[in-house]
């Protein structure tokens, strides 16, 4: 029997199952253990960047690439065919029929679940506007599934910007089919928005509003640390807010030895360079995570069997 | 007791009767249903037992169908819709809810894939306490009902 994602569009992580994004996670460990250069043999993936990246787009091709695949595409929209007004079904249509999958990003929100609906091979959403990024959030998943041994029953603060941080939203979603326990951490401009709140209390999903993260750390097993930016603010407003949203290495004494700190990058000033050289450290292998997570994720979408 | 009809009674079409009184004129436009061509009456702020004042629409020749009528229901949640042949309703809608709403809303996000591109707009809708929320099946930005319906 194919596996569950054979052939399907990778747009949002609402869509997917609980099993499924286990599948991911199991076959990310295979894939970081026992790496493969044949699962993506005689594939060629069209990798459609309209807006500009690093790290998803490069991890990205590397995933293809050390998975024995072609890939090819464009790193920003300024030099397609979508500048002469072309849209971006007639686009995708064309794109689609040259290749296996799409991997694409957009800055309009929607973009990624509008190509499926045109394109003949499975699309893969690497980030659409300010909507979702699930394979972020698969390798957050990855990631914490990796430092902890279990998605189950864990107990996560999310701090800094949870307002318009995307990968925040969609790994909320995600870890609630886990049963995770939330504190939010972020100046109240910055707070989690509402909608994200109301689907947690749907489900009966505890969270905690808090302000100091001097108060969390000796209660949680993951810090998921987001950048505020300072354009959002004006300067005054910014520099109070900044002091309290920054972790330091000396803020780690109280907390469990479990406790992984994560964050999607770029990071500014928010994590001190001290952090680095703590155990808690993991951002950096994180990040190396998205290209195990991606391979994974091409490997169930062009393979009945992994 | 003499009766007088405030609206002209209608041969063949469609009567939306106990509209809230102000909600005419955005359901006739929403709907587009001066673009019918066909003939068209519209009673605003009439007086009603029920309702203190109310809205209704008679369209002539046009037969609202099960899905069209639900639409409705967002606007006017207690209209009632009756198909009528030959002065006779032969058709009562029973107003309910769609779960979903295509073409007839644009996104509010401006940044919606959905206003440049050859589709139709798409909203799944949900009824909450006391709102209806509507979320884009592109952007999937989740929005009260109202706001989606000032927009168009």
């Amino acid at each position: 029997m194919a596996n569950p994602l054979y052939r399907k569009h990778i747009i949002s992580i609402p869509d997917f199952s609980r099993e499924e994004l286990e599948l991911v996670v199991e076959t990310a460990g295979k894939l970081k253990r026992t790496p493969r250069n044949d699962l993506l043999q005689g594939k060629l993936v069209g990798s459609c960047f309209f807006e500009p990246s690093t790290r998803t787009r490069l991890s990205f091709e590397t995933a293809v690439q050390r998975l024995g695949g072609d890939i090819i595409g464009f790193a920003d929209g300024g030099n397609t065919s979508a500048k002469k007004g072309e849209t971006l079904a007639d686009s995708i249509k064309i794109i689609s029929s040259y290749t296996d999958a799409v991997v694409m990003r957009h800055p309009k929100e929607g973009a990624a679940r509008l190509a499926s609906e045109f394109s003949s091979v499975p699309v893969i959403n690497g980030g659409d506007g300010s909507n979702q990024h699930p394979t972020q959030t698969l390798l957050d998943l990855f990631t914490i599934r990796e430092t902890q041994g279990t998605l189950e029953n864990l107990t996560i603060a999310f701090v800094g910007d949870l307002k318009y941080g995307r990968t925040v939203h969609s790994l909320t979603q995600a870890l609630s089919l886990f049963g995770a326990r939330f504190y939010f951490v972020a100046p109240e401009q910055l707070a989690m928005p509402d909608y994200i709140c109301e689907e947690l209390d749907e489900k009966g999903i505890e969270y905690t509003i808090v302000d100091s993260l001097d108060d969390v750390i000796p209660l949680i097993d993951i810090m998921y640390m987001t950048r505020v930016q300072r354009e959002r603010f004006d300067e005054t407003e910014f520099k109070k807010i900044q002091g309290q949203f920054v972790l330091r290495a000396d803020m780690l004494k109280t907390a469990r030895t479990n406790l992984k700190v994560l964050h999607p990058l770029p990071r500014v000033d928010e994590i001190t360079v001290d952090v680095d050289a703590t155990p808690h450290a993991y951002y950096f292998e994180q990040a190396k995570n998205g290209v195990y997570a991606r391979q994974a994720l091409l490997s169930l979408v062009l393979n009945e069997t992994v | 007791m003499q009766y007088t009809r405030t609206v002209e009674a209608l041969k063949q079409g469609t009567v939306i009767d106990h509209i809230p009184a102000g909600q005419g004129v955005n359901i006739l436009r929403l709907f587009k249903l001066a673009e019918t061509g066909e003939r068209i009456t519209v009673g605003l702020n009439l007086s009603s037992r029920h309702m203190g004042a109310k809205d209704i629409i008679k369209v002539e020749n046009v037969a609202l169908t099960e899905e069209q009528a639900n639409e409705l229901a967002l606007f006017a949640p207690k209209a009632t819709v009756n198909v009528i042949d030959n002065f006779e309703v032969v058709k009562k809608h029973k107003l309910e809810l769609p779960e979903s709403i295509e073409g007839i809303f644009a996104c509010p996000n401006s940044n919606c894939i959905s206003h440049a591109e050859p589709v139709k707009s798409h909203f799944f809708v949900k009824a909450q306490a006391k709102d209806i929320k509507m979320k884009c099946k592109y952007c999937e930005k989740v929005f009260s009902k109202d706001i989606v319906a000032v927009v168009r």
